[in-house]
């Protein structure tokens, strides 16, 4: 059998904000894998905790108690060591696309040179051609997630971490940023977790869904997506998976409610 | 051609004002209290070779150099005080205060200091521009979006990057009302500065022609000063247009 690598391994972490010394704690002792390459979607109401989740992951935030391994191993640091795309473009309105895509490489300490021929090339490739020495302000919403995750996929990172980052945009843009996305992953080989609040979104995209309950959670339930790939939209409507959103639907809700 | 249109009302206005004074000057006739807008404008033909290359380059003088110490105090402090609470907690309330003591007050003393040289004038446009231009910058270098830093430290920047790629863009467009605002008042606190005690300058030679009863004199090197505080005023939005490209775009 083929051994697959473990790319994030988060062992019995629990974790609170420290501001909040006597408050409750959001996971605890939570557990789970992400091996290389996989999709994973995170599923869960307003406040579960998804966010906080990624800032775990990039090292914004340290754990309470517990470890968090990325490619198996232990860093006490980890920050420069996953790509992050928040959920608000935060696109630097005072420098160009392709300076604002450099980003990574900046901070990483490259050369203007250098890096201006290969950020364009990917512009290109983005569908962002002739855009490179625009602003922002100029661009369309779904032009400027396009450049917010190249720009994460330029820190070279092997994991990536979506925090909603369709949410802000219309449904059919939404709907070719997915489709795009997808390409996008099949061609580079990353592992990508992604957070929404979109059970057909998940579906459509993820090979495993968690779904995140009210915390403290110590357990996120770990959801297969029967479907192959390439998928196309309407496989979402094949009764086994109609079942399954409602059920994802349901579970949300209560979640919601209660 | 738009640009033109948007201010013809305030240039009717104008007009109206400059009419009505010359009326009212004409029927007074009193030229050392009143002098009419033409009696100035003769006056200022009449004089300006001495205006203009002799007392125009003293306050000049004395406006960039006073400008050129507030900026370094200014941006200087700004940053200091961005970097560390105690200094913040230390400066900051005593920043504000220093702009409740009256400045023109103190400027005689400034003149028992440093005499009649150009110091003591450069002191009090300093007292006056270093506030504006602190505060802002001050300001701006806090305006820098949060979500941004942690974004740039998950990318493994370190601090000095995070200063430089967050904080110091988004303090420049504060910095430059803060630097508007500066030059303006930099000309009142040169022409206060020269009443004071000079030898050379617009607001020197504009207190001579006072105690000589000239009022047209007195006027024409207002008329001077303040088209030099209009022209450093372009200068700067010039500089900031041409530094904030991007804000065009928004
Ligand atoms: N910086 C912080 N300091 C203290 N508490 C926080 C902080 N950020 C979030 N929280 C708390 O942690 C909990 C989880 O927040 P989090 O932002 O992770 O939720 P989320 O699942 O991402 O929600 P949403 O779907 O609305 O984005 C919330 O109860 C929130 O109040
Ligand atoms: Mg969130």
């Amino acid at each position: 059998m083929l051994m697959i690598k473990t790319v994030l391994h988060f062992d019995s972490v629990s974790f609170r904000y420290p501001k909040q010394e006597k408050g409750p704690l959001i996971y605890d002792s939570m557990k789970f894998t992400v091996r290389e390459g996989e999709f994973v979607s995170i599923l869960g109401p307003s406040g579960a905790g998804k966010s906080t989740l990624f800032r775990l992951i990039t090292g914004l935030e340290q754990p309470t108690g517990g470890k968090i391994l990325l490619n198996g191993e232990y860093f006490s640091n980890r920050l420069g060591h996953v790509g992050y795309m928040p959920q608000q473009d935060l696109l630097m309105p005072w420098r160009t696309i392709w300076e604002n895509a450099a980003l990574p490489l900046q901070i990483k300490g490259s050369k203007q040179a250098d890096m201006r021929i290969s950020v364009e090339e990917l512009l290109k490739e983005f569908g962002l051609g002739g855009h490179e020495d625009r602003y922002p302000a100029e661009l369309s919403g779904g032009m400027r997630q396009r450049v917010s995750f190249l720009r994460t996929i330029l820190t070279g990172s092997q994991v990536l971490l979506l925090d909603e980052p369709f949410s802000a945009l219309d449904a059919i843009t939404r709907l070719s940023m997915q489709e795009w996305l997808l390409k996008q992953w099949e061609k580079r080989k990353k592992t990508i977790l992604f957070i929404t609040h979109d059970v057909n979104e998940a579906l459509f995209l993820s090979e495993r869904i968690f779904v995140l309950t009210d915390p403290p959670v110590s357990r996120m339930e770990d959801i297969p997506v029967p479907l192959d790939r390439p998928r196309t939209l309407k496989a979402l409507d094949i009764p086994e998976i109609m079942v399954l959103k409602d059920r994802l639907i349901d579970q949300l809700r209560t979640k919601a409610t209660t | 051609m738009k640009k033109w249109r948007e201010h013809t009302y305030s240039f009717i206005l104008l007009v109206v004002v400059l009419v009505l004074w010359e009326a009212i000057a004409f029927n007074i006739k009193m030229t050392f209290i009143l002098p009419s807008p033409t009696d100035i404008l003769m006056k200022l033909w009449e004089l300006k070779k001495v205006l203009l290359l002799e007392h125009l380059p003293a306050t000049l003088c004395i406006i960039l150099i006073g400008l050129g110490i507030s900026i370094i105090l200014g941006v200087g402090l700004a940053i200091s005080m961005n970097s560390s609470k105690i200094i913040e907690k230390a400066f900051y309330p005593l920043i504000i205060f220093s702009q409740m003591i009256p400045t023109i007050a103190l400027a005689p003393i400034f003149i028992l200091w440093f005499g009649y040289s150009i110091w003591s004038k450069v002191l009090v446009t300093v007292l006056i521009t270093f506030f504006p231009i602190t505060i802002n910058t001050y300001d701006g270098l806090r305006a820098g979006s949060n979500d941004l830093k942690e974004l740039l430290l998950t990318m493994g920047a370190k601090k000095k990057d995070v200063f430089l790629l967050v904080n110091v863009p988004s303090a420049m467009p504060h910095f430059f009302s803060g630097l508007k605002v500066a030059v303006t008042l930099s000309v009142i606190g040169a022409a206060i500065g020269e009443w004071l005690g000079a030898q050379a300058g617009l607001g020197y030679f504009s207190r001579r022609m006072m105690t000589q009863f000239d009022g047209a004199g007195v006027f024409a090197p207002i008329i001077v000063l303040s088209a030099m505080g209009i022209m450093l005023f372009l200068l700067v939005k010039w500089v900031e247009n041409k530094t904030l490209m991007w804000r065009k775009s928004e």
